[in-house]
């Protein structure tokens, strides 16, 4: 009699410790854990990668969360650009790591993949490396956000200021697989609408090491303006021996449809100048993206200067942080956090103002820079000068056009 | 017609790359019977040698054509004396593993201090510009290379097949117990030997840097090519890799004009039906 009274109160005791137990874990729960998987070895290591780990933990550090009681851990995975090794470690990450969040994500190949798993999952993919447009049209989900750019912009951005310029026919020269088809199509389509033409193209394997052949092809179409659809050491070696083929000298334009920083930085200014290409940030255009990237820079083993990658990683993170703030906690519900960031406009000093729109694309204003000449630039880092500025509502595809099933037309 | 002969033109100059590098790979497996995969990660470390020459000690193009092959090929040798020297005797296939991790381990160390996207190196003053032959605009640069990849290749060709050295070399790899009774000192020939090939993929490394970026990976991308070119020209001969070389630049170059997506398996394609015809390649030997 007197056990059973025991074990009755021990039984109550119980029940009401682990009810007063889980209402305060759903009160408090401000565990949050990050995963940023990127690119550590290969090719995109320098345009987001170690980068992309440091933009990371400086979101964390400025978001002031920590301060307010929020646990915040950072951890990174290499994907090895294989869509099968990043979806691997996202798995992981969810089941056994608990992440919530998994960002930057380089080449479209594995972020593609990464996509379906998150929504599956219901997490988050806050994307800023990969390019692919899909991201945010047929493969949209509720729980995807593609901050930095992406190829339909690219496109727009420098194709239509091209041919506006007077580069009215172009010939392209294409990497053989998914993204520089997609790029080369977008532009085509650009240039054709602008009034300009396609007089040909040539599809190229991808990690070519000589792309002689490819420009005599280009300058004996005698095209005004030859399109790089390709990205990485791939633009970066066709935009050298361009110039060793004197095909600028002779009056045809290159324009890299896809170029960051770091490629500029490593071809030199001798060989980059006077290309145009598109960014939507660039390390020297206010105060602000100066005092970011200066700190950026100090904590980066190798001193670089951000990418727009990079900067893409630290500005999403702080709007996710924003929307976690106005949650108040339990930052577990993947599809529930992403509805807080489209319904807060998002506002950094990186990016400026701007909103994440229904279908997960932020839309912010996407930058035309040429490249310094070797005269004009005052360090090792001043390599662009801003030449035109695209408003955010037209610089990514426009919703009236969108296939993504979230938008209701 | 014109675009053509543009096209077999580059062919030549690529093929003169795959020249220098297999006749380095060639000369390493005829005398040392190692099968080198570091070959590649050397030839990147001669790029990148010439880049820390300009960079750092104000050493520019043409004396880094003598010093940066040097320097890599001590190196080579100090990896012959303490690593490959104790393979001697033991199957290929141990040396082609050790030079696989040697060649993974070098990669991944240049790629942690500089990054994949690269140094600029800028082609030299004197050989900047151009002539326009009519039917393409040669730069003089690329004329450079074939030259100087001919002349090196010939030489080396040369050296091997027809000095006292170059016999004393092929003896020793035939019978090295008889050569050393004659008094010669085989482990310092062999050190040499490999420190020769080594200096030839470092200068093909040197050569190719003012046209490719300067990429850890460089070497990596090529190898497997410059591979089947010594597997098709016969495995270990000298003339068969130069002259496989320079005809796979151009075979490369007219199916990029032709069809271009299959101008990165067409040197595989024909490696694969030279071998169903010849499996000793087009010029090696029974053995």
């Amino acid at each position: 009699m007197r056990s059973g009274l025991a074990a009755l109160l021990v039984g109550t005791a119980l029940t009401f410790g682990m009810t007063v137990g889980a209402t305060a874990q759903d009160k408090l729960d401000k565990n949050v854990k990050i995963g940023v998987l990127t690119d550590l070895s290969g090719l995109y290591a320098d345009l987001a990668g170690e980068g992309s780990v440091v933009a990371a933990q400086m979101a964390v550090d400025d978001s002031g969360l920590k301060a307010k009681g929020w646990t915040i851990e950072v951890i990174s995975g290499d994907h090895q650009n294989k869509p099968d090794v990043g979806t691997g470690i996202a798995r992981r990450w969810i089941d056994t790591d608990k992440v919530d969040i998994i960002a930057d994500v380089p080449n479209s190949g594995v972020a593609l993949a990464v996509n379906n798993l998150v929504k599956e999952k219901n997490r988050i993919l806050l994307d800023s490396g990969a390019g692919s447009s899909e991201l945010t049209n047929t493969q949209c989900t509720p729980n995807t956000i593609h901050f930095t750019y992406d190829t339909y912009m690219l496109a727009h951005s420098t194709g239509s200021a091209m041919v506006k310029a007077g580069g009215d026919s172009w010939f392209f020269i294409t990497a053989d697989y998914a993204f520089g088809h997609a790029l080369e199509n977008d532009t085509a389509a650009v240039v054709k609408a602008a009034g300009g033409k396609v007089l040909g193209s040539v599809r190229v394997p991808l990690n070519t090491a000589d792309f002689s052949s490819y420009l005599l092809q280009a300058q004996a179409s005698k095209a005004k303006v030859i399109g790089l659809a390709n990205a990485g050491g791939d633009t970066t070696n066709s935009i050298k021996q361009a110039a060793e083929f004197g095909i600028v000298k002779g009056g045809q334009k290159l324009a890299g449809l896809l170029m960051f920083l770091s490629d500029v930085h490593s071809l030199g200014l001798k060989v980059a100048q006077g290309l145009n290409l598109s960014e939507t940030f660039y390390w020297d255009m206010n105060d602000g993206t100066r005092a970011f990237s200066k700190r950026f820079s100090e904590r980066l083993k190798t001193h670089a200067m951000p990418t727009m990658v990079h900067a893409g990683v630290y500005a999403g993170l702080l709007h996710y942080f924003k929307a976690l703030e106005a949650l108040g906690g339990n930052p577990h519900d993947g599809a529930k956090v992403v509805a807080k960031m489209k319904e807060i406009p998002t506002d950094d000093p990186l990016f400026g103002k701007g909103t994440i729109r229904i279908d997960g694309r932020a839309i912010h204003p996407a930058y035309l820079f040429e490249v310094k000449t070797p005269a004009e630039s005052k360090g090792e880092w001043d390599l662009y000068k801003l030449i035109g500025t695209t408003p955010g509502d037209e610089a990514f595809r426009p919703l009236s056009e969108s296939k993504c099933p979230l938008v209701k037309h | 017609m014109q675009a053509l002969s543009a096209q077999l033109l580059v062919g030549l100059i690529n093929g003169s790359f795959y020249a220098l590098l297999s006749l380095g790979l060639a000369v390493i497996f005829g005398m040392l019977n190692i099968i080198n995969f570091a070959h590649g990660a050397v030839y990147m470390m001669g790029a990148f040698c010439a880049y820390f020459l300009l960079n750092v000690f104000g050493i520019g193009y043409w004396p880094a054509l003598i010093v940066a092959p040097i320097l890599v090929g001590i190196f080579g040798m100090v990896m012959e004396r303490t690593m490959l020297k104790w393979l001697t005797g033991l199957d290929q296939l141990y040396g082609l593993l050790l030079t696989f991790g040697l060649a993974l381990i070098i990669q991944g160390v240049f790629q942690n201090y500089f990054g994949s996207s690269g140094l600029p190196y800028a082609i030299p003053d004197e050989l900047q510009g151009g002539i326009n032959l009519g039917f393409m605009f040669l730069p003089i640069y690329r004329a450079w290379v074939i030259v100087c990849s001919l002349v090196v290749c010939i030489a080396t060709w040369y050296l091997i097949e027809r000095t006292r050295l170059g016999a004393y070399l092929r003896a020793a790899t035939e019978n090295p117990t008889l050569v050393r009774a004659f008094g010669i000192n085989v482990p310092r020939m062999i050190t040499l030997t490999y420190g020769l090939g080594v200096g030839l993929a470092a200068l093909a490394g040197v050569l190719s840097a003012p046209i490719n970026q300067v990429r850890p990976l460089m070497g990596a991308d090529l190898i497997i090519v410059v591979f089947a070119v010594v597997v098709i020209g016969g495995m270990g001969s000298i003339m068969g890799s130069i002259i496989t070389g320079f005809a796979l630049g151009i075979v490369e170059g007219l199916t990029k004009y032709f069809y271009p997506e299959a101008s990165n398996t067409v040197v595989f394609v024909l490696m694969v039906l030279v071998l169903l015809v010849k499996p000793t390649g087009l010029t090696g030997r029974a053995t």
